[in-house]
Order: C-alpha cells, then sequence, then structure tokens
C-alpha cells in the first residue's frame, strides 16, 4: 500500500456470534487528516476504533499503522506504535489528582522497573503544565479528577492521550454530554491538536462535525455506506435515508 | 535524606505512624511481657508479614489471594531445612539407621538424603531460596494468571487451590518432608542455639526489624509511579492498558513482592518457633492471614501489624477459656469488618480518631503534603 496513507484498514471484519459487526470495510485516513466517522447506532463505529486499538480482535483483515500490521500487536504494543484513543465515557482515574493523572499518561517508564524508578523531573512537569493549558485545567492540576465537570473530565482524558504526543488519536464522542461553550472549545482545541497528526472521531453532533472534519466516513451495519466530505456526504441519498433522514 | 524521608517513610504522617509502631514493638511489648509471652508476640509478628503482603497484594494490587501461607510455608521450609541438617549430624544421629539425615527420614527407610535437600547445607542457599523460591513460584502463578487476565474470585480460588494441593503434597511426601508432623526439633544455626531465652530477644529484635524494614519497602513502591499506577489499575484497568502498560507485569510485580514479604516471615517464623509443619502453609492460614489484613485495614500497611497482634491476642485469650467459641468469634469478626468498618482498624482510626490526634500533635500535619510527592514546582 502506498506510504501516504498513516493508516490502511482493509477487508476488516469482525463477527459475535455470526453477527457481522464490521464487515469487510476499508478505510484510509491520511496523515494531518481529521476524519469523522458517523453513522445510526450500531452501525459499528466503536467497535471500528476497539479493532485499531486492539480492545476487540479482528476475525479478518488487516490494519497498518504506518506500515506496520496491528492486528497482531497486544494493546500496550499498539499504543507504543503511536495510537491514542479515548472512550466514549470520560476514562480517567477519579481518586489521582489531574497532574498524576496526566502524570501516568507520560510515555515514561512503562515497565515495571522503569515505573519504581521514574523521577518527576523538570521535563516532566514541563510538560504536564503544557498539556494541562492545553486542555483548559492548569488551575485544576492539584484537584481530584473525580471532582471535575464532566466536559472537563473529557479533556482530561484527552490531554491524557496529548501528553503521549500519538501520531493516530482516536476520540470516542468527544463532546458527548458538553454545554455549548465546551463544544467551542473543544472544537477549537481539535483543530489544534490535529496538526501533524492523524486523527478519527466519532460523532454524532453535525453541527460539531461540519466544523472539525476534513473528511466523512458514514457506516451503516459495519459497512462504509459514503465517504468525502461532508457537503457531499449530506446530500447522498443513501446517507439521508438511513441516517440523516430522521 | 529527603528523599528517604519522603519515600521510604512516607513524609511526617508515615513517619509517625512508623515511629509509634517501632515504639511499640521494640519497647513497649519487650518492657511488658516476659520471654514467653514475647516469643509468642515474635511468631504473631511473623504473620504479621503475610499480612503485610496481602495489603500491597488485595488492597493496592486488587486481587485477593487466598494462598499466601504457601509463600510463608516456603520461606519457613527453606529455613527449617536447612537448621534440620544442622540437627542431624552424624554424631547426634548416630542411633539411626543412617546417621546423618534427618530423624523422620530414617523412620521412613529413606537412607540417603533427597538430592534436593543437598544445598540446604548452607545457611547462604537457604536464605537465598526462601527469597528467591517464592518469588519464582509467585512469578510463574502470576504470569499464568494475570497474562490471560484471570482475576477476581477465579484468582482467589485458584491461589486457595494450590494452598491445599501443596499441603497435601507435603504430608503426602512424608520421608522427603517430614510430612503431616512438619520439620521439628530444630536446634541451632551455625552453632548457635535458637531456643535460649537470649536468643529469642535476638530473633524477635531481628523479626521486628525487618518487619519494619518491609514496611518501608513497600511505602516506597507506593510512593514511586508503580503506586500510582496500582491505584490507577484499580479504577481504570482500560485506561491504564490503553496508556501503554503491560498491565500483567504491573500484577505479578506486586505478587511477588508479597510473595517475598510472606516468606521472610515464615523463615522468620522456623528460627522462633523452632519448627515448621504444613499446619501453616493450607487454606485455613491463608484465609487467616486475610483475616488479619482486613481487620488491620487493607490498604494500611502499618494497620496491617495491628490487626495481626489484635486477632491473635484475641485468639489466645479466648480459646484460653472458650476454646470452642474461637472460630465463631474470628468468624463474626470477619463479617464485622465487611458490614460495618470495610477499611478495618485503620478506617476506624481515620473516621473516629485521626482528628482529634492530629489536634494533639501539632495543627499544621497536612496530610496532602505526602499525597503529591516531590511536588510542583512553585512558580504556579
Amino acid at each position: 500500500m502506498s506510504n501516504d496513507f498513516a493508516l490502511a484498514v482493509e477487508d476488516l471484519t469482525v463477527s459475535f456470534d455470526g453477527f457481522k459487526a464490521v464487515d469487510n470495510l476499508t478505510l484510509y485516513v491520511e496523515k494531518n487528516e481529521l476524519r469523522v466517522i458517523i453513522g445510526p447506532n450500531g452501525a459499528g463505529k466503536t467497535t471500528v476504533l476497539d479493532l485499531i486499538c486492539g480492545k476487540t480482535k479482528a476475525t479478518g483483515g488487516s490494519i497498518k499503522f504506518n506500515g506496520v500490521e496491528l492486528t497482531k500487536f497486544p494493546e500496550h504494543r499498539i499504543v507504543q506504535a503511536g495510537v491514542g484513543r479515548k472512550f466514549q465515557t470520560p476514562s480517567i482515574y477519579e481518586n489521582l489528582s489531574v497532574l498524576e493523572n496526566l502524570e501516568i499518561s507520560y510515555p515514561k517508564g512503562r515497565s515495571v522497573f522503569g515505573s519504581l524508578m521514574f523521577e518527576r523531573t523538570q521535563d516532566v512537569t514541563d510538560r504536564i503544565i503544557e498539556i494541562a493549558e492545553m486542555i483548559f485545567l492548569s488551575e485544576y492540576l492539584e484537584k481530584q479528577a473525580g471532582l471535575l465537570s464532566h466536559g472537563q473530565k473529557q479533556w482530561l482524558e484527552i490531554g491524557m492521550l496529548l501528553i503521549q504526543d500519538p501520531a493516530l488519536l482516536m476520540l470516542d464522542e468527544p463532546v458527548a454530554g458538553m454545554s455549548v461553550s465546551e463544544r467551542e472549545k473543544t472544537a477549537e482545541l481539535l483543530g489544534r491538536i490535529s496538526n501533524g497528526r492523524s486523527m478519527i472521531v466519532i460523532e454524532h453532533d453535525m453541527e460539531f462535525v461540519k466544523r472539525i472534519a476534513h473528511k466523512v466516513t458514514v457506516l451503516h451495519q459495519g459497512k462504509v455506506l459514503a465517504e468525502g466530505n461532508m457537503e457531499k456526504v449530506q446530500h447522498d441519498p443513501k446517507v439521508i435515508e438511513v441516517y440523516l433522514g430522521h | 535524606m529527603n528523599a528517604f524521608y519522603n519515600r521510604w517513610l512516607g513524609g511526617k504522617k508515615g513517619t509517625i505512624e512508623l515511629a509509634i509502631l517501632a515504639a511499640f514493638i521494640f519497647v513497649v511489648l519487650p518492657l511488658g511481657l516476659d520471654v514467653f509471652r514475647l516469643n509468642m508476640v515474635g511468631k504473631y509478628l511473623t504473620y504479621a508479614f503475610a499480612a503485610v503482603g496481602l495489603v500491597m497484594v488485595w488492597g493496592y494490587g486488587g486481587v485477593l489471594s487466598l494462598g499466601q501461607g504457601v509463600f510463608f510455608g516456603i520461606g519457613g521450609y527453606c529455613m527449617a531445612m536447612f537448621l534440620k541438617l544442622e540437627a542431624s549430624d552424624p554424631i547426634s544421629t548416630a542411633h539411626q539407621t543412617t546417621p546423618g539425615i534427618p530423624d523422620f527420614m530414617d523412620w521412613n527407610q529413606v537412607t540417603h538424603l533427597p538430592l534436593f535437600w543437598e544445598p540446604f547445607h548452607s545457611l547462604t542457599f537457604a536464605i537465598v531460596a526462601a527469597l528467591v523460591l517464592p518469588a519464582a513460584f509467585a512469578y510463574l502463578i502470576g504470569a499464568a494468571m494475570f497474562k490471560r487476565r484471570v482475576g477476581g474470585v477465579y484468582f482467589s480460588i485458584i491461589t486457595q487451590a494450590i494452598a491445599a494441593i501443596l499441603t497435601i503434597l507435603v504430608v503426602g511426601q512424608q520421608g522427603m518432608t517430614g510430612g503431616i508432623n512438619g520439620i521439628t526439633d530444630l536446634k541451632t544455626m551455625h552453632g548457635w542455639s535458637i531456643n535460649t531465652n537470649s536468643a529469642k530477644y535476638v530473633l524477635y529484635y531481628v523479626n521486628a526489624a525487618l518487619l519494619l524494614g518491609s514496611i518501608m519497602l513497600c511505602k516506597y513502591v507506593l510512593s514511586s509511579k508503580l503506586g500510582r499506577l496500582l491505584l490507577a489499575l484499580r479504577d481504570k484497568e482500560d485506561r491504564v492498558r490503553f496508556s501503554g502498560y503491560d498491565v500483567a507485569n504491573f500484577k505479578i510485580f506486586t505478587f511477588c513482592l508479597g510473595a517475598v514479604i510472606s516468606a521472610i516471615g515464615g523463615a522468620m517464623f522456623t528460627l522462633q518457633v523452632g519448627f515448621m509443619s504444613p499446619s501453616f502453609i493450607g487454606i485455613v492460614p491463608s484465609i487467616e492471614m486475610v483475616i488479619f489484613a482486613a481487620i488491620g485495614g487493607r490498604m494500611s500497611l502499618v494497620g496491617a501489624v495491628y490487626g495481626t497482634l489484635l486477632v491473635n491476642y484475641g485468639k489466645s485469650a479466648f480459646s484460653e477459656s472458650f476454646p470452642s467459641l474461637w472460630l465463631f468469634l474470628m468468624g463474626a469478626m470477619f463479617i464485622g469488618v465487611v458490614m460495618v468498618f470495610p477499611n478495618g482498624l485503620a478506617g476506624l482510626y481515620e473516621t473516629y480518631l485521626k482528628n482529634w490526634f492530629e489536634k494533639l500533635l501539632s495543627a499544621r500535619l497536612s496530610v496532602r503534603s505526602n499525597a503529591i510527592r516531590g511536588g510542583l514546582p512553585n512558580e504556579q
């Protein structure tokens, strides 16, 4: 495959007891691209992210990331290869402070003895502060993460991925449950962080999708229904029928 | 020095905790008890090693091992094998059919020392084995289970089964292990009698120092990023995994650490009590160890020591007068801990005594001080 693609998903299939949640899916994401995946409930959007990050093992097909086959890797190796994934519900360490949440995500000292020897050096602190500013949480570093608002938790999880500087960042409904002003800030944040990396975002909010997407993929019953820029997808009769029409 | 204070001792709060425990074990108990009772406390304190290990494995690692007796036993047997060989010199065993081998082997028509006993002529080997064997065994169990993501109740059941299997093995191989009676009649270590009163004092203090050392080692581990990772793992295991960590390795490490600490207790048990038997490695002692940790508070390293002492004190005081009721009382205590005070003695202290105690000590005692270790630079 051509090397212009950061991510090349080809003929990807996964079946759960005969039900094909993802069916022969082929998808290419370019470097520096922000791709949004939309589709009705049960279309297989989250499953695609699960497959890429290794949470679910594919029944068939291949996932190549910068030319490296990911389907055989365990989860932590996929992360180390540069794939970061945010879960749908904010998945943060509620009992730790914002600072500690970011520190744990810092990509050093990932082995047992590495983590025993890990020191919070100036580099680490600087990086944590830099990320905290990016995700609008620099005033809350000492705060226990469980006490943050829902939107702030979403940002924190994005920050926990950013600190690892992944080449591919996958976000599952990053603005779910956010207020209008938080959405604004998130859209701006995503615009800023998509520089220099590829991103895949699952989202339902069409206004939000319009703001951020470079290209949109519509999934339906585990297959690609349509793909292209927002303009093209929005006027696709098939898409209107299964998804946008309601 | 500052790093030592913050990480090995656990800051101001941790240092005070440790100092109180040290004063209690090193000064109060030896002054208040005769040598017989002190030796008994010394025995209880060896169980405290297992309870401290369980605080790490269960409290922080989040996996309940019902087989800590196995590691306690391995440590104890390694020490017992060395002591038994020293007690079985050809002169004192001259009346045996085969002089120079342990008495129980002779009784079981074993005519030469089994090969795996040979290296235990060396004290160094015995001590190394008492530490390395449990770690290796824990690694095997841990790798087999955690790499396959076996956890929760399945892990508990399997560790309990291992405790049962090992007991049966030791009991069944009477000629090599001493069977149900265990390895008894231990006398000297490199010619130094372990049964005299002075030896009992020395061993008591060595044991107490090792116990405090183990607690400090655990504090050090918990103060590192690994300690925060363990907390994170209990909260959101998937997030840790998808942050690039091989989660199983951290659980294996914690399990091995708990095993080694437990084994130190076992070795010290053998030295202080003078024998080792399968009744300390099976299911019942393993569960008792869990109760010690639960009553002390499964997230509190020093609590585990108090929990062990309290339960065992209760056991000996109560079973002297009402022998048949003790098991019921212990069961009731366990139910009480689970239902009423899930964080054990440490939790009771946190809820009821802490405020009062802190006022007494100093108004400035900051609990947060050791939560953010190393601290942020102050320019923020």
